[in-house]
């Protein structure tokens, strides 16, 4: 019987994602290039040791782990910060939580466009804004620039995905017992001793597990990188999800870009493992 | 303890969270007020802040000019398909996970869990190819269906936990009037769910709106989706960011609007799962 509820569900998910996810480590060992079918062949491993001595692939690599490293804590802390004032008494409190998390709900290609405008070096808004309060004397290009491009495309995103970290922190905030607050300010506990020993453990878990969700969620995402930079200038903004995706959109090399594929999803697969370890814990209670 | 006055409770907790929401909405208000301004002031004097440069120009000309409404009903069929694709093998999937103990239970669900962790790309390749061989690519069927890699295992485990949360002895006892399995499921778990199946449905549909690169990829020249057609607004020789940020301002609307609605709702089914940890 439960075998009979789960077969549509089943079924489904193993045509549209299990057959593609081995279709792609097939693909991957092809030289294929997508409009000259009849001349993929097989390469076994090639397409991989071609990766491994690709300098772009280390690029990429490395512009991930800034990517996450910095985009992540970012969204945490600023995510944190939001939360732990949203969590006060104040009159507005609902309206000011239902405005902060607009920036998740606006579709990323909105998100990118809108950023590109503002970063614009000619007509964008936050030059206007930095030349005014003298804090640059010539307009900067931010997206146009190696050096900045990277980070520029990190602010949008922290932009994006704090209030994301908002709410859970919230919830999690929210789910302190108050009695904990009142035993310890009357053992005379200072607010900072307060927010170490009582507020940290207390969304501890809720940090882990929403840090980890978003690790995932961030490293994948490149529609928004893609739309602000394509990957430029140069290979400034290339993370590995989106050096597959324009290695097989522009060039059609199907074979080589779903290498990079595979080799970014066994990357992804360890933190992927820690988080389902934890998830399955809690299914089993 | 002595209660913080008014005056105190502004300074650090309201202009503080006032800040914030100035953060969180700024760069949105400023693409509307840039889609309020018109093309030809937008180049001379640059954006309007007052509401006497402000026209309706660029949405006109959105609507006139440009096949945007038809992108708006390609975006829709295809949010739709996909609500009612993922719901309707999610319900009986959740159903049986959260009421039955059986083999492989674990495994299957682990599964659900993996495959919304994969990375799009690589999934899109393959699928590209597939739907090309199949011959569904560019059409709304075939969009439906890549969404659906993302939207099932959510509706699966979203639905799991409402599904859980109702308890078992209802059903049992509607067994024990003479129902079967499958009109316990219709008659009594359903209509208790429902809050938690709309949620999750609004939710699908708010991302299969949002998606871009399925969109892109495996769509693009007879299926348009709006946030693929937003890209197309972008001028030939020069950026025309009146006309772009309508477009992105009508094409954002509808996620936003369902959002605020349920949002309540929608992030307490969203945070249960991390909460219990």
């Amino acid at each position: 019987m439960p075998y009979m509820l789960l077969a549509p569900a089943v079924v489904v998910t193993v045509f549209i994602v299990f057959m593609p996810m081995v279709q792609a480590v097939v693909t991957s060992f092809y030289d294929l290039i997508l409009w000259k079918p009849n001349a993929s062949r097989f390469v076994g491993f090639g397409n991989y040791v071609k990766l491994f001595a690709d300098p772009v692939f280390w690029t990429a690599l490395w512009n991930t782990v800034i990517w996450i490293g910095l985009t992540v804590p970012l969204q945490m802390g600023l995510g944190l910060l939001t939360a732990l004032l949203l969590n006060r008494e104040f009159p507005w409190r609902g309206l000011a939580r239902a405005l902060i998390i607009i920036p998740w709900a606006l579709p990323s290609v909105v998100i990118a466009l809108m950023w590109r405008w503002i970063y614009d070096p000619n007509t964008g808004v936050l030059n206007d804004i930095l030349i005014y309060l003298s804090i640059v004397q010539s307009a900067v290009p931010w997206l146009a620039d190696p050096n900045l491009a990277l980070y520029a495309v990190i602010a949008t995103l922290t932009w994006q995905g704090f209030p994301f970290f908002a709410v859970m922190i919230l919830a999690g905030l929210q789910g302190i017992p108050k009695s904990q607050y009142e035993a310890a300010s009357i053992d005379g506990a200072s607010s900072w001793r307060q927010f170490v020993h009582i507020t940290l453990p207390g969304i501890a878990p809720v940090l882990a597990t929403a840090g980890l969700l978003r690790v995932i969620w961030v490293a994948n995402s490149m529609d928004v990188i893609f739309v602000m930079t394509g990957g430029g200038p140069g290979y400034a903004t290339h993370t590995l999800p989106l050096y597959a995706f324009v290695r097989a959109r522009q060039n059609l090399d199907f074979g080589y870009g779903t290498a990079i594929a595979v080799t970014f999803t066994i990357l992804l697969g360890a933190i992927v493992a820690v988080y389902l370890a934890r998830t399955m814990r809690e299914v089993e209670r | 303890m002595n209660k913080p006055s008014t005056a105190r409770r502004i300074l650090t907790t309201d202009l503080p969270v006032l800040l914030i929401v100035i953060f969180a909405m700024a760069p949105f208000a400023w693409m509307v007020l840039t889609s309020l301004t018109p093309t030809a002031a937008l180049n001379a004097t640059g954006v309007s802040v007052s509401p006497a440069g402000w026209s309706l120009d660029n949405y006109v000309r959105l609507l006139q000019q440009t096949s945007f409404l038809g992108n708006m009903m390609d975006s829709l069929i295809i949010a739709g398909g996909t609500v009612i694709l993922g719901l309707a093998v999610a319900v009986t999937a959740a159903y049986a996970f959260s009421r039955f103990r059986f083999a492989g239970r674990k495994l299957l669900m682990l599964q659900f869990l993996l495959i919304n962790m994969f990375p799009v790309v690589l999934l899109i390749l393959p699928l590209f190819v597939l739907m090309k061989n199949v011959g569904i690519l560019d059409t709304h069927f075939g969009l439906i269906l890549a969404n659906a890699t993302v939207a099932i295992p959510f509706a699966v485990w979203m639905l799991t936990s409402y599904v859980g949360a109702i308890p078992k002895s209802l059903d049992e006892a509607a067994m024990i009037d003479g129902c079967s399995r499958l009109t316990a499921l219709r008659r009594v778990v359903l209509p208790l769910t429902m809050p938690g199946i709309i949620s999750t449905g609004i939710y699908i549909f708010i991302t299969a709106w949002n998606e871009y690169l399925y969109a892109l990829t495996l769509g693009g020249r007879n299926v348009r989706p709006v946030t693929v057609a937003i890209q197309t607004l972008i001028g030939e020789y020069q950026i025309e960011w009146g006309l772009l940020a309508a477009g992105a301002v009508v094409g954002a609307m509808p996620a936003t609007i369902l959002f605020l609605l349920v949002q309540r709702r929608l992030i307490g089914g969203l945070t249960q799962g991390a909460v219990k940890g």
